[in-house]
């Protein structure tokens, strides 16, 4: 018992306080940022990198820095989610704090529903096990999304919102679709991470099934490879308190 | 000779490969003794060419042999009646080529969804089953498990994956130098797998990287060694109800990630490794700090497994749960950290003579049961281990100051050239194999996770359990579905 306690007093607290603007390590690889100048579209594993007019697209992004040169740099906004698809597209002199800006569009029924609390369940279609590392981060001591109301559940009928990471293999269609019919409305999808959004760097695979993007309407859209904790629950986060 | 012999990280001709019938391979692997690490198949014309590679662990050898199936034949007599560690590669064979292994026990799909998948089924009264997945209750990749219970207690348990088949070795051979698809094959062993690739990749161009890029590649895998054993000890602390445990190995864990992120931008290390070479240096500075950050998490490691440990309820949960003999363990083919808790002394890093690593004079551990806790006590003593040689790299790095991280690799692979890849990742050996065609292209690329093997470990571990220390034992391996399923 009294080592026990011992152990408790030595971690002291181990939380991030403030989530919303909580620190980031200079090295991390956010939101992008393109002058003019040369663009190698070839570089880009992913293709979401263009020349003319210049853009990356943070849906294929794996914001893995080939591409870093004169024109583009990254900063480590880490704000990334959108709500829009086209919000992810990145343009030439687009800085990271109008991007945060603009990126969720405010839902008066989502605020009025889901802002005190949201739980969501996951669905890995195929996923490398990264967004699931980061996912299970988020509810760790040092990020504790808990205490916003933002919780995975186990059963879907418990879940007011699904999160899909994975580029949705065929063989996990069908769970996939069966689960999002579990939920009960009204529910929210989420997609996370580069893979979910875009199929990622498996974009060119055979073996995939995304006809459930073309059924079903997508509300928030979480870029990253894997996505990082802050990027998850300060995405969501103002996706449902956003006024 | 029937075979050619090799090492790892070496390119031969596949010329040179012998082909001999199935027969010889057969007696040849009785007389060896040695561990099966490949076979697989390869289309050549209209006939099929099984590749087999074997590890010879006492002097770090690979056998690699060869065996052609013509149009005409679609069957051969199995291993696996003999050598159950066969048995998946057997039926892994058999799903990409369609040639049948006669008087398999289990011949069933790896990978491919069937709707009329028979389960191995037990009848009697108060017999039950308890089917969960491929969607499971916490945050984690889909599998389908099927247990066949009496009461409480495991009978078999059937684990049906291949839910996150993303084809991924036909995807890897459409481009050269493809590092980032590599890395994302399986999100947990990012840096193993993306040095298993780079390696392959290397070997194959004939490029030899700098020590410098040699040695932070390692510091990296055993970072991500550390970082996985902490947040799986978490985890297990968590399935027995031990909160404390899981919220202090969680946050440890993330001191490890997070001075990831400093050296790579990730908190995996996605970004890192790229054939020739790595892209971001550790110099001197963030060398201090990761010794200065290994340091403490040494000691909160220490002080959280002491206490939990000298718990009664902690013991009496982890010990003598979930065992595999080494027995079974060494029949089954097991492999990496899961086959040294059963008391299997592999390790890649030793075994295959990696200079880098054997010149260290790091002890290896351990005497073990084959239980929860002793691949619990396993990954504490492999984090310890990890951190000694963490440092010793570092203070090594300082020795190559000057030389460059990333050379430029060489544009052309070697023609009709395969090489063998294989790194000890967290869970255990990785195995690459590239093999190029007449003009230097990848023609075919095969993938071993070391899941692969030890998933049916999984199955023979549960039984006799009760149903509800499957979590528990599930945890204690944490194998990989994107791994097994490619």
């Amino acid at each position: 018992m009294l080592d026990t306690l011992k152990l408790k007093y030595f971690q002291g607290k181990q939380y991030i306080p403030d989530i919303i603007n909580a620190p980031m390590r200079e090295q991390f690889r956010g939101i992008p940022i393109i002058k003019t100048g040369n663009i190698d579209e070839a570089i880009c594993p992913t293709g979401a990198l263009k020349s003319n007019p210049a853009s990356i697209d943070l849906g294929k992004c794996t914001l893995c820095g080939a591409c870093k040169s004169e024109a583009i740099s990254f900063s480590n906004n880490y704000k990334l989610s959108a709500t829009q698809r086209e919000t992810l597209i990145i343009t030439e002199n687009l800085t990271p704090e109008d991007y945060e800006k603009m990126a969720i569009k405010a839902r008066n029924e989502i605020r009025k529903v889901f802002s005190k609390s949201l739980k969501l369940r996951q669905v890995s279609a195929g996923g490398c096990n990264g967004c699931e590392m980061e996912l299970n981060a988020c509810s760790n001591c040092n990020f504790d999304m808990g205490r916003f109301g933002i919780d995975f559940v186990a059963s879907p009928r418990h879940a007011d919102g699904l999160v899909i990471t994975g580029p949705i293999t065929k063989n996990m269609a069908y769970a996939l679709e069966d689960c999002y019919k579990s939920l009960p409305e009204p529910k929210i999808v989420i997609l996370a991470g580069a893979c979910a959004i875009s199929g990622g760097v498996f974009q060119d695979s055979t073996e995939l099934d995304r006809s459930f993007l073309e059924k079903y309407p997508i509300d928030l859209y979480i870029p990253g490879c894997p996505i990082h904790p802050l990027t998850f629950i300060n995405g969501v986060l103002s996706f449902i308190t956003k006024k | 000779m029937n075979w050619v012999i090799t090492e790892n990280n070496k390119k031969i001709n596949t010329l040179e490969i012998p082909t001999i019938s199935i027969d010889e391979i057969k007696s040849d692997f009785e007389k060896f003794n040695f561990r099966l690490v490949g076979f697989f198949g390869k289309e050549e014309f209209e006939n099929i060419r099984l590749f087999v590679v074997l590890c010879d662990d006492k002097v770090g050898k690979l056998y690699i042999t060869s065996s052609l199936f013509t149009r005409e034949v679609k069957t051969y007599e199995s291993f696996t009646q003999k050598f159950p560690q066969f048995h998946m590669f057997e039926r892994e064979f058999f799903e990409q080529f369609g040639i049948k292994p006669l008087n398999h026990p289990w011949l069933k799909p790896v990978r491919k969804n069937l709707d009329d998948y028979e389960f191995f089924e037990m009848k009697g009264e108060e017999v039950h089953q308890v089917a969960v997945g491929p969607i499971h209750a916490g945050v984690i990749e889909p599998g389908h498990f099927r247990f066949m219970c009496h009461g409480e207690k495991v009978y078999d348990l059937e684990i049906m994956l291949g839910y996150q088949h993303k084809g991924v070795e036909e995807l890897i051979i459409k481009n050269k130098y493809n590092n980032r698809l590599a890395e994302s094959i399986c999100g947990d062993s990012v840096i193993a797998y993306n040095m298993a690739y780079s390696q392959a990749m290397e070997a194959l161009s004939e490029t030899t990287i700098t020590n410098k890029a040699q040695i932070i590649r390692r510091v990296a895998l055993e970072m991500e060694r550390i970082a996985i054993h902490i947040g799986d000890m978490g985890a297990i602390a968590g399935d027995i109800a031990y909160q404390m445990g899981a919220s202090i190995f969680g946050v440890t864990r993330t001191l490890v990630i997070n001075t990831m992120l400093e050296i790579s931008g990730s908190r995996f290390g996605r970004g890192l490794i790229n054939v020739g070479g790595v892209n971001f240096d550790i110099n001197q500075n963030l060398s201090n700090k990761i010794v200065e950050m290994l340091d403490e998490v040494s000691k909160t490691v220490d002080r959280t497994t002491n206490v939990m440990l000298k718990s009664s309820t902690v013991i009496s949960r982890l010990e003598r749960t979930g065992v595999v003999n080494s027995d079974n363990a060494g029949a089954i083919g097991a492999v990496g950290m899961a086959a040294r808790a059963s008391g299997i002394d592999i390790d890649s890093r030793f075994d295959l003579n990696d200079k880098w690593y054997t010149e260290l004079n790091v002890v290896k551990p351990f005497k073990a049961t084959g239980d929860v806790h002793s691949r619990f006590k396993l990954r504490y003593k492999e984090i310890k281990q990890s951190i000694k040689i963490v440092k010793k790299l570092l203070k090594k790095l300082e020795d190559f100051n000057n030389e460059a991280i990333l050379i430029q690799p060489n544009s052309n692979l070697a023609e009709n050239a395969m090489a063998v890849s294989i790194v000890e990742g967290w869970r255990g050996e990785i195995v690459h194999i590239a093999i190029t065609g007449m003009n230097g292209e990848l023609i075919r690329y095969k993938i071993k996770d070391p899941s692969f093997n030890n998933w049916y470990m999984l199955a023979l571990a549960v039984r006799n359990n009760g149903v509800s220390d499957f979590p528990l034992c599930n945890k204690s391996y944490n194998l990989s579905y994107c791994g097994n399923d490619l």
